[in-house]
């Protein structure tokens, strides 16, 4: 199986076979290598992706294996390259082999041949010479002696040989075949002289006086394949002095055995090689692989908490270092994370501690002010009014202890959620019902909408309780007197409950540091509401707790929204929200500017500026859109700069991106009114 | 009315300031500062109720808790600094019938103090049965088939309540404010920590509750007659 990890994808294109085969394959194997990003950057047809996608699929588990298993790929390196370099000395050594071979076979025929040929040659003056005294004894049966001669010196010179070669005498002239008897072809052994020989080369010996050699194939008849040969002529004359052919034949037999068992060799040495090689790689990978691999287990188990893993270390070598320097690495880690562990314990210990510590002298004294207080008509009037002083300061100091032990719970993570079914709807009505007092004092009127339907979600109604008790006393403590709106909205897999106020607002960038510890609008003004400036650090680690949101919105003079997101099952991540954070009744979203001039004079704005329809079933009814008693953007001094998006969270510019331009459109307001700005912004939204 | 408390704690100043506000409420109380003598003092004073402040030197709060419920059912309020869920559950289920987190406004001392002590007064006779059991609300005992169950007043007054109205599920709210004379919600586990102690004691099997039943979502009733 190795191997065939990559060399299928290339396949793809083989087929096509057209001038343009390689860049396709080029192109398709560029789509190929894309495609898991999904992010093709080329124009690739997308039937062509799509069949190039058909194809990959069922290669996917062998390519997976491929790019994560580097064993497997030196294995298959290796093999491959061994196999590439034995084919090449396999080649060379053959070609080598097969050329000394033909060479000294030559050598030898050639010598053969020149022997064969003077033999010949003798015996043709010896005829000659005894026939010169003799006379003239008839021309016809000097050509039937002529013939007989020829067999008998083929015979004779053939007899040498014992079949390591063969002689044959061929008449010269080329196609003389009425003279079958005298000049007829004749050969030694049973093989058929005029197919074997070349034609030519009969033609060649024709005209030229030398020994000429050429490679030929023997033929035992006209159909026969042959046998290869080596063939060396030479034109001669007979005793009658007329010319003939004569060949001797030199098949290669012994010499294409002796290359059979080269090969032979070879092939068994090569495969050896090959399989051996691979072995060698595939154990001599095994041994870095392993420990490696190791290591690679063990740090995952280390990342997964198991922090007492270590490796195994053998001997003194490079991987023993390794698993050395592992150890010692994962030993400073286990050894910080307990420190770290303790620091934590220790933490919450103090905590905890502390907590005993400061609130029994703080009960005392709280019950002792309590007492003084009781009975501070019989006090002088300043004694009476410290007496108030401290009765109230303590109450301040506890309500500070409470938040800051709090905020150090989340910090050392001892909060726990103690989730369970909630319908938000009754939150929100405790919630209100235990503002209204203050709602009242500030002429506030609380209205709920959206809780037409149960809002229920997994949460821990404690907290959830405190943190919309913090945004409706806020709204309510910084709403100017002015009605705050409590939406509730289900979607999806998300509720979410938004407090309005239509207050001092909020300046730009103040929506993310309004959840700061201790963080006030103007640290120069002094307080007059008794927050403890912890309330929407402890709300959104309360969100936080549960896997929720807590979110400002604000505008300058154009009041505020606090959106608290929780996802409906405990645990799952939130993707959106119910109710948009911007809500439809500001200024943008009215398409007006920061002086209430209509943006629809300017003509560009208005119609990027309609927000989307929020999810929720039930968008704020018309009356409740209308409710600020007062047309806000005609006050005095609310004019102020742009109102830049909130500086939020990120998904919440993912959800609405399309605000930007209803901005840029509202940009009319102009730098110039910035200095008209009131000491209403300036007013602390302590929280 | 009467009016014994006595206050188990180690902090002398808090300890004083307790007589001073209990003192001015109308409350006689005794006090005792080391948790190994409090049982001994416990016994002597007889308080009709306890305030226990649960870190105390020698034994601590928990064990006292549960040394003065296993001689008695009088009312006992934790004053405890640690609101963590882990050390109410646990001080409610050494037997507390409350608790009350410093520091603590004198007036919410009082109240609950005035809440675990009201039921002193006077019941009018009456007898409620839930599932087996017989109730006399005057007498105030509970019979299985004539056997006694004991309980303590506020196990009793939670069991009388639910039995009162045997139509009516009582979310945890409403049991607070009925049973534990809250006005304003308060924590819930009271309520689930006092129903499992009260299912130990009156259920067949408290696994599989037949007179306690819960309804999810919504709080507990009475199981059928």
């Amino acid at each position: 199986m190795s191997g065939n990890g990559a060399a299928p994808e290339r396949g793809v294109g083989r087929p096509v076979d057209t001038a343009g085969g390689i860049s396709l394959l080029r192109r398709l194997w560029r789509a190929a290598r894309q495609l898991p990003d999904g992010a093709a950057s080329g124009p690739v047809h997308p039937v062509l992706r799509l069949y190039v996608r058909w194809v990959r699929r069922p290669l996917l588990p062998a390519m997976r294996l491929w790019r994560r298993n580097i064993q497997l790929r030196v294995v298959a390196t290796t093999l491959l390259m061994s196999l590439g370099v034995v084919l090449l000395l396999g080649v060379v050594v053959i070609g080598q082999v097969r050329n000394g071979l033909l060479e000294a076979k030559r050598h030898a025929s050639q010598s053969q041949a020149e022997g064969g040929f003077k033999a010949a040659r003798d015996a043709a003056d010896t005829v000659s010479d005894s026939r010169g005294g003799g006379g003239q004894d008839g021309s016809q049966s000097g050509g039937r002696d002529t013939g007989a001669w020829l067999t008998g010196l083929v015979q004779q010179l053939a007899s040498g040989g014992q079949g390591v070669y063969h002689v044959v005498a061929l008449s010269s002239g080329g196609g003389d075949t009425s003279a079958v008897g005298a000049r007829g072809p004749r050969a030694s052994g049973d093989l058929d002289p005029e197919h074997s020989i070349p034609v030519d080369l009969r033609k060649q010996l024709d005209l030229k006086t030398g020994a000429l050699e050429r490679s030929a194939s023997i033929k035992h008849s006209a159909a026969d394949e042959g046998e290869p040969a080596l063939v060396v002529g030479k034109r001669m004359y007979g005793p009658d002095g007329k010319a003939y052919q004569l060949y001797y034949l030199f098949p290669y037999t012994q010499e294409e055995k002796s290359l059979k068992l080269v090969k032979g060799t070879l092939l068994t040495a090569g495969v050896f090689v090959v399989v051996l090689l691979g072995a060698i790689a595939w154990l001599v990978v095994r041994q870095i692989v392993t420990p490696v691999r190791m290591a690679a287990s063990i740090s995952e188990r280390l990342a997964a908490g198991v922090l007492q893993e270590r490796m195994k270390v053998t001997g003194e070598d490079d991987i023993a270092r390794l698993g050395e320097a592992f150890n010692k690495m994962a030993q400073n880690l286990q050894v910080k994370i307990q420190q770290l562990e303790q620091l934590s314990r220790m933490q919450r210990r103090f905590v905890s501690d502390v907590s005993h510590e400061l609130r029994t002298p703080l009960t005392t004294v709280r019950m002792a002010a309590e007492v003084i207080h009781e009975a501070r008509e019989d006090f002088d009037p300043v004694t009476a009014r410290s007496a108030e002083l401290l009765y109230g300061q303590v109450d301040r100091f506890e309500s500070l202890l409470a938040d800051l032990l709090e905020i150090s719970r989340f910090d050392a993570g001892a909060a726990a959620l103690e989730a369970e079914p909630v319908d938000l709807r009754d939150v929100v009505h405790r919630v209100v019902d235990g503002a209204l007092p203050l709602a009242e004092r500030k002429g506030t009127k609380l209205i709920v909408t959206g809780g037409e339907q149960p809002v229920v979600a997994e949460a821990d109604s404690r907290r959830v309780e405190r943190v919309l008790r913090n945004l409706v006393v806020n709204a309510v403590e910084h709403g100017e007197g002015r009605d705050v709106v409590v939406r509730l909205a289900a979607a999806g897999g998300a509720v979410a409950v938004a407090v309005r106020d239509y207050g001092v607002g909020l300046k730009p960038g103040e929506a993310t540091r309004v959840f700061n510890r201790f963080w006030r609008a103007d640290p120069a003004r002094a307080r007059t509401t008794g927050g403890t400036g912890l309330g929407l650090s402890i709300a959104v680690e309360d969100a936080r707790l549960h896997g929720g949101w807590l979110q400002a919105w604000g505008e300058p003079g154009g009041g505020s929204q606090f959106r608290l997101t929780l996802p409906r099952t405990a645990g799952d991540t939130l993707r959106g929200s119910p109710i948009p954070l911007e809500p439809d009744d500001s200024r943008r979203n009215r398409g007006m500017n920061e002086a209430g001039v209509p943006l629809a004079v300017s003509g560009r704005g208005g119609a990027t500026a309609v927000p989307p329809a929020p999810p929720g079933p039930s968008p704020v009814p018309a009356q409740t859109r209308a409710t600020p008693t007062v047309d806000l953007t005609a006050l005095p001094g609310s004019g102020a700069r742009v109102v830049p998006r909130p500086g939020g969270t990120p998904f919440d510019k993912a959800e609405r991106p399309e605000k930007a331009s209803g901005a840029a459109g509202s940009e009319t307001g102009g730098e110039g009114r910035t200095e008209a700005r009131t000491e209403r912004e300036g007013q602390a939204r302590g929280r | 009315m009467k009016g014994r408390v006595l206050v188990v704690d180690d902090d002398t100043a808090l300890a004083e300031m307790l007589g001073i506000v209990l003192r001015g409420e109308g409350f006689e109380p005794s006090f005792v500062a080391d948790g190994d003598k409090a049982l001994a003092a416990f016994r002597e004073a007889k308080p009709d109720l306890v305030l226990l402040d649960l870190m105390l030197p020698g034994r601590d709060g928990i064990e006292v808790c549960r040394l003065i419920r296993a001689e008695s059912g009088v009312p006992i309020v934790m004053l405890t600094a640690k609101s963590d869920t882990v050390d109410v559950v646990v001080g409610l289920e050494s037997g507390a019938d409350d608790y009350i987190i410093k520091p603590f406004k004198p007036k919410e001392l009082v109240a609950r103090i005035r809440a675990r002590l009201r039921r002193s007064e006077e019941p009018a006779p009456e007898q409620l049965t839930i599932g087996d059991l017989v109730i006399d609300v005057a007498g105030h005992s509970v019979k299985r088939e004539g056997q006694s169950i004991a309980l303590t007043p506020l196990e009793f007054d939670l069991l009388v309540a639910l039995a009162r109205k045997p139509w009516q599920v009582f979310t945890r709210e409403v049991l607070l404010e009925q049973v534990w004379g809250y006005r304003h919600a308060a924590d819930t586990r009271l309520v689930n920590v006092h129903v499992q102690r009260l299912r130990s004691k009156v259920e067949k099997d408290p696994e599989r509750p037949e007179i306690v039943v819960t309804v999810r979502g919504v709080g507990y009733k009475a199981g059928p007659s």
